[in-house]
């Protein structure tokens, strides 16, 4: 197979208006990459009217939020490049599927990502350079989830969309209104594990969102070479609905996941949310797009980029002027410098820290293994200071 | 309750009962653990007792039953998750090693994971293939889990009450051929430490240690010993990781000899960690290398071969000769 026929074939070839036989429409979409806000038909509707509301206010800040996950990805790919970080999953793209989902959800809520929502994290009020611990490589993990109810970044793909479901069985258990959402790609489409987390949420009637960011690419391969069929038409067969929302929309993002969040919360149940967007940049900082897809791929995505987008609209809609995008700049600058600075003054870890956190309630091997290692270190350091 | 002389599976059913009891977080989960009470009716009545939100009939899907307990773990619950049989683990493996184990750690302490997995483990009841596996190696090796293994009913009793209350992930091996032997349980008794090793017969001239459905066979050849003017002492393990070396050591330098015996493979087993560790810690009191008794390097066999491929009396003797011979 060509790398051309792979970016021609398969769920991306469709048609915007087309309705699947349940009579819900193919894609979500409620501004178009040109900036216009596109008038809701009958089936729009019910996930219009989920941000029918919404202020220039509102709309300036997910605005702000974009931006600045941006500037923050783009810092962070370019430590990685200057040797400050092991390693970097850029979001570059996929702003608007984590902006907006992110923004649709309560502080109550629980948030399980995978490692690249840098976006969804920023909209939970996580600090964003306690992301980069992990790939500075100065810890596995290196937040208290419980903190903003953002569970920590999960490697082993698919993996969290079981600790989701298991963690709404028990908001269900509760009795308590909060939901859960589930943050996965479209390679973790073909895990065991996410198939038996539809099983589950199912069976359980979770208060879940799975939401899939179809970025068309789990590293080289091919969202075709993951499934046949639409990803969101998945859910049907485990019995809950499935929508595709064009994730580059932040605006349609966030109507839907509402949505759907809301009927995990009136206990309806588990929603699968595909967002249809685009990794722009490499799947990590390690890969080489540049091997398995075209250059105009990426060019034919650019032109539907989620920030372009909603400038657009806000300008054409005078929401905002120029000093708000000037401010923007201005606190994005010093975004970069602030991520920079805290990067390059993140401390290794102490040796022993090893040892640290491995049991909640001691381990005998541990404690004997630490005050091994201990001795072993100490034996160094009078020769080290002659 | 009184003291009370119960069947090891009985023994946990109670030990459930009182978890799901005495902490409304405790919740019982897995493959037919509800109205049927389990393949083995270790959870017999409970749901009835408790309630499906209590007692929880799982789809089929092992990982999916792990995953979940660890969500359920994160929402505050503390859930006892059974596998059916000890090959059917795996699907869960990843669940278990790549997430559970790893998790307090990764959230740098401030997250607790207090799931149990009980799996009923290794052969001797004639079943097919999967059904009589001793994977408790595998188990042990990865950091951030523990693994126990009772042998009677009281430490089946108790140990799973520990294992229940600890905050950490704890694989607790169920010794399925010995799950209709009777034992004395005290609920009022007080328990020792988890992770203690348990002198159960006192002798002199060499240590059969040995966990979960090995510790009758071993106190079987000590007796058969006996007979022949050999005075063995046998040590429960009890808990796998960590492994009581102290109580270990302590019986190795006062018989100068030991055999280590359990149903899993011998090769990279827990027996090969304790004959690392005892020569490292009693070289000078050893007067025989530290001889291992268990299953072969081949998967475990057909029903028609198990005795041949189960340590029992003879080859636990044979090794006893072995060691006294040097």
């Amino acid at each position: 197979m060509t790398v051309e026929s792979t970016v021609t074939r398969g769920p991306r070839k469709r048609a915007a208006a087309k309705k699947t036989p349940g009579g819900q429409p193919d894609l979500v979409q409620l501004l178009t990459p040109e900036g216009k806000r596109v008038r809701p038909t009958k089936a729009l509707a019910e996930y219009a009217a989920f941000v029918e509301d919404i202020t220039p206010e509102e709309l300036r800040g997910l605005y702000r939020d974009m931006v600045l996950t941006r500037r923050f990805d783009a810092e962070a790919t370019s430590l990685q490049r200057q040797g400050e970080l092991g390693l970097w999953a850029s979001l570059l793209g996929q702003e608007a599927a984590q902006i907006g989902s992110g923004r649709a959800t309560r502080p109550d809520d629980y948030v399980f990502p995978t490692y690249r929502e840098h976006g969804v994290a920023w909209t939970r009020g996580v600090d964003p350079t306690l992301l980069l611990g992990m790939f500075r490589g100065v810890n596995n993990g290196g937040w208290d989830p419980t903190t903003n109810n953002f569970h920590l970044y999960t490697i082993v793909i698919g993996s969290q969309t079981l600790h989701a479901t298991g963690y709404a069985m028990g908001i269900a258990k509760d009795g308590a209104d909060s939901a859960v959402i589930a943050y996965f790609g479209d390679g973790a489409s073909s895990q065991g594990d996410v198939a038996e987390s539809f099983t589950f949420s199912a069976v359980y009637n979770a208060p879940v969102v799975f939401f899939c960011q179809n970025n068309q690419w789990a590293i080289s391969e091919p969202t075709e070479k993951q499934t046949r069929v639409p990803l969101y038409q998945r859910a049907r067969g485990y019995g809950f609905p499935g929508v595709r929302v064009d994730g580059n929309d932040v605006l349609a993002c966030l109507a839907v996941t509402r949505w759907a969040l809301e009927r995990a919360r009136r206990g309806e149940g588990p929603t699968l949310v595909e967002a249809f967007t685009y990794r722009m940049g490499a799947h990590t900082t390690s890969d080489d797009p540049t091997r398995y897809r075209h250059d105009d791929e990426r060019a034919a995505w650019e032109a539907k980029d989620p920030i372009i987008r909603l400038r657009a609209y806000l300008e054409a809609q005078s929401h905002a002027d120029e000093a708000f995008f000037a401010e923007l700049e201005a606190e994005s600058e010093a975004l970069g410098k602030r991520v920079r600075e805290v990067v390059r003054a993140m401390p290794d870890p102490e040796h022993l820290a090893i040892f640290d956190n491995v049991y909640a309630d001691g381990h005998a091997l541990v404690d004997e293994e630490r005050a091994q290692f201990a001795a072993y270190q100490a034996s160094f350091a009078d020769g080290e200071d002659k | 309750m009184a003291v009370k002389k119960l069947p090891i599976a009985k023994a946990i059913n109670e030990s459930l009962r009182r978890a799901l009891d005495t902490d409304p977080k405790v919740l019982v989960m897995g493959e037919d653990v509800g109205k049927l009470g389990g393949v083995f009716r270790v959870t017999d009545g409970l749901q009835k007792d408790f309630g499906e939100e209590r007692v929880i009939d799982t789809p089929l899907a092992e990982s999916g039953i792990v995953g979940t307990a660890i969500g359920l773990a994160l929402r505050g619950y503390r859930p006892v998750v059974e596998i059916q049989f000890d090959g059917f683990v795996f699907p869960a493996y990843d669940q278990i090693v790549t997430q559970l184990a790893k998790m307090h750690a990764r959230a740098l302490g401030k997250i607790k994971l207090p799931v149990v997995i009980r799996i009923p483990y290794g052969g001797g009841i004639g079943a097919v293939e999967h059904h009589s596996e001793s994977p408790e190696a595998l188990f042990a090796h990865v950091a951030g889990l523990k693994v126990v293994s009772p042998s009677n009913s009281s430490d089946a009793y108790w140990m799973l009450q520990q294992a229940i209350q600890s905050d950490d992930p704890v694989i607790f091996f169920e010794p399925k051929r010995r799950y209709w032997d009777k034992s004395e349980v005290d609920p009022e008794s007080i328990p020792g430490p988890l992770h203690k090793a348990s002198v159960v017969r006192t002798g002199t001239d060499l240590t059969l240690v040995a966990y979960g459905p090995m510790v009758k066979v071993c106190l079987e050849a000590a007796a058969a010993a006996e007979e022949e003017g050999r005075s063995l002492e046998v040590v429960d393990l009890r808990s796998i990781s960590p492994i009581d070396f102290d109580t270990v050591q302590t019986s190795v330098e006062k018989t100068r000899r030991l055999v280590v015996v359990h149903e899993a493979p011998v090769f990279l087993g827990s027996g090969a960690e304790l004959a690392a560790r005892i020569t490292e810690r009693s070289f000078y009191h050893l007067e025989a290398p530290v001889l291992r008794v268990g299953g072969y390097h081949a998967p475990y066999p057909p029903a028609r071969l198990e005795e041949e491929y189960l340590p029992g009396l003879d080859r636990v003797l044979d090794a006893v000769d072995r060691s006294l011979a040097y």
